[in-house]
Parts: C-alpha cells; sequence; structure tokens
C-alpha cells in the first residue's frame, strides 16, 4: 500500500467517479433489476475468470457466500444500488451467483410467517 | 423444519417496509432507531431527470444530484428479516418509489402536525397503489398534540387505515408502530382472501 500522500486521487475526483467507471458508464442492468430484498449466493464452486472481472466483482462473491440482500451488499460496499445492479447482473450472466426473489406478501407460503413477524417485534 | 425459510435452501424471508412521509418528518431517526445495524445511507446518483411527475428546470443535465436512501434491517429470527427503507422525501424521486413499493408488505407515513400537508404526497402514492399503510404522527417537542382522530379527518383518510402517536426516537415507539402496520397488512390480506367467496361476481 502506498502511503496517503502518494495518492494521485484526492477527494475532490468525487465519490461517483470511480463506481462508474467500474461498471464502465453503464446505468441500467441488462436484464429485470432486482428488488433491494433479493437475496444473492454465490455459485460454489464457480471459477470466475479473473480477467473480465474487477475487484468489486470479487468483492460481491466473497460477501455472497452466505445469502445477502442486494441493499446490504450497496451497504457493506459503499456503493450505489444501481452500480450494485450492474455488477450483480454481470456476474449472474457469467453464472457466478443464484438470486432468490423477494416473495410477495400476499404470496407468503405461511400466513403464519407474519404472526411471528408481530411476536418477534414485540420481543425486540 | 417446517416454515417457508427453509424450502428455500436457508435462504431467508425477507419482508420490506417503506419509511415515507415529508422532508424532516423523521424518517431517518425512525429507520436509525429500529434497525439492528448502523443505520445505513446509500447515496443514489439521479441520471434521469425524474420521470413524468416533475420537471427539473436548469438541472437536467446534472447528473450528480444525489438521492439519499435510508436503510435498516430487523431480524426476527433465523430466515425471517425485515427490512425498513426510508424512502426520499421529494415527489421528484417517485421513479424509485415505484421500484422499493414493488412487493412492500406495507408503509409507515410519519406525519407532523405542524405541517400535515407534507405526508399528503404519501397517502396518495400507497392508496393509488394499493400498498397497506399506516399514519404515525410523530410527536415531536413543542408540537400541539392533536387526537388520531383529528388527523384521520384532515387526511381525509379511510377509516380501516390505522393512525397511531409515535416518537420516532423511541425504539418501543417505532415497534408499537411497525406492529400496527403488520397487524393492519394481515388484516387486509385477511379481508381480500375472504372476499372472492362472500361476494360472487357480478
Amino acid at each position: 500500500m502506498s502511503p496517503p500522500e502518494d495518492r494521485w486521487l484526492d477527494e475532490d475526483a468525487g465519490p461517483v467517479v470511480r463506481p462508474y467507471a467500474l461498471i464502465r458508464g453503464r446505468t441500467r442492468p441488462a436484464g429485470k433489476s432486482l428488488d433491494v430484498i433479493a437475496m444473492v449466493i454465490t455459485v460454489r464452486g464457480a471459477w470466475p475468470d479473473p480477467v473480465d472481472l474487477e475487484p468489486e466483482h470479487y468483492a460481491v462473491l466473497r460477501l455472497c457466500t452466505l445469502p445477502t440482500s442486494v441493499a446490504d451488499l450497496a451497504a457493506d460496499l459503499d456503493l450505489p444500488l444501481g452500480v450494485v445492479q450492474i455488477l450483480l447482473s454481470d456476474l449472474r450472466e457469467r453464472s457466478l451467483v443464484t438470486v432468490h426473489h423477494p416473495v410477495p406478501p400476499a404470496r407468503l407460503p405461511d400466513p403464519q410467517i407474519l404472526k411471528e413477524v408481530v411476536d418477534g417485534l414485540r420481543r425486540l | 423444519m417446517a416454515y417457508a425459510g427453509s424450502d428455500r435452501a436457508g435462504v431467508p424471508v425477507t419482508i420490506k417496509i417503506l419509511v415515507a412521509g415529508g422532508f424532516g418528518v423523521g424518517k431517518t431517526t425512525l429507520v436509525g432507531s429500529l434497525t439492528e445495524i448502523r443505520p445505513l445511507r446509500t447515496e443514489e446518483p439521479l441520471t434521469e431527470p425524474g420521470t413524468h411527475v416533475d420537471v427539473l428546470d436548469g438541472v437536467e443535465r446534472k447528473s450528480t444530484t444525489t438521492v439519499a436512501l435510508d436503510f435498516g434491517r430487523i431480524t426476527i429470527r433465523d430466515n425471517l428479516v425485515i427490512y425498513l427503507f426510508g424512502t426520499p422525501g421529494q415527489e421528484r424521486f417517485w421513479f424509485m418509489w415505484d421500484e422499493l413499493s414493488r412487493g412492500a408488505l406495507g408503509a409507515v407515513v410519519l406525519a407532523d402536525t405542524r405541517r400535515l400537508a407534507g405526508c399528503f404526497p404519501s397517502v396518495d402514492y400507497f392508496e393509488k397503489h394499493n400498498v397497506p399503510f399506516v399514519v404515525a404522527v410523530n410527536c415531536f417537542d413543542g408540537a400541539r398534540r392533536y387526537e388520531p382522530k383529528a388527523v384521520r379527518s384532515a387526511l381525509d383518510l379511510e377509516s380501516h387505515v390505522p393512525v397511531v402517536l409515535c416518537d420516532a426516537r423511541q425504539r418501543a415507539s417505532g415497534r408499537e408502530t411497525l406492529i400496527a402496520l403488520v397487524e393492519h397488512a394481515l388484516e387486509r390480506m385477511r379481508r381480500n382472501a375472504e372476499r372472492p367467496s362472500r361476494v360472487p361476481a357480478p
């Protein structure tokens, strides 16, 4: 690691430059954008081609060895949701992650779940 | 195990609840007092002029405008997690609301009785999009206390929409607000499930 004074990039470069360079200026993911509470899981044993992935892609793969929501990814990586969506679409295209879409509340397999939510909140 | 989380190979069931209301009404505070993780904000660059709802005169090319999205998490148990999202206050960010409200269990609309009009757009939005919501009157220090009944009539709410008093700074109070919302959503689901059998199609 180079000492901070050697860095040629300073705060004035702005926080947005790096994330959008990383996704090469794309603003929309290929395909449908994911719900903020969709859960992402890294496919076990998948071998990414190191040439076409950025460090942030690897960061996603590392975090998602345990199921992680899209919103949590944005927060943990300190990246805008839009950028995370595009990183995820890259990884999905390469079959490196699987996504579990949230079940709409009205279609929860078991309405008991919402009663559990109420009880759980009471215990907080 | 028999609960729904287990048939998806240990993937948690996630539930989304929105916190809406006018600017400065306490959305960030409410999310912050309920979340088990440090309250998070992600800054979303505004890359499109706010679609149909607003004209961003003079800022059309200003792509660095950001909108903050508050976000918090409450783990109910293993494999059952609530996510809270504070919706961006201004109406020009409604394109984000559409995405956030899709599949949401419901919304808490925070209201400040000193500026009740601030929550009109949120109430309209959730009514129009059929998202269950409760109105939570945030009891600010120094604000005159109004009865929920007065707030209900001022907002012209349908009778089934709960109105509760809350203090967004207090975890216990925020928790009661969420409970009121989840119970309201449950009740609505129950009613919707009963409706087809009771009212034959015309």
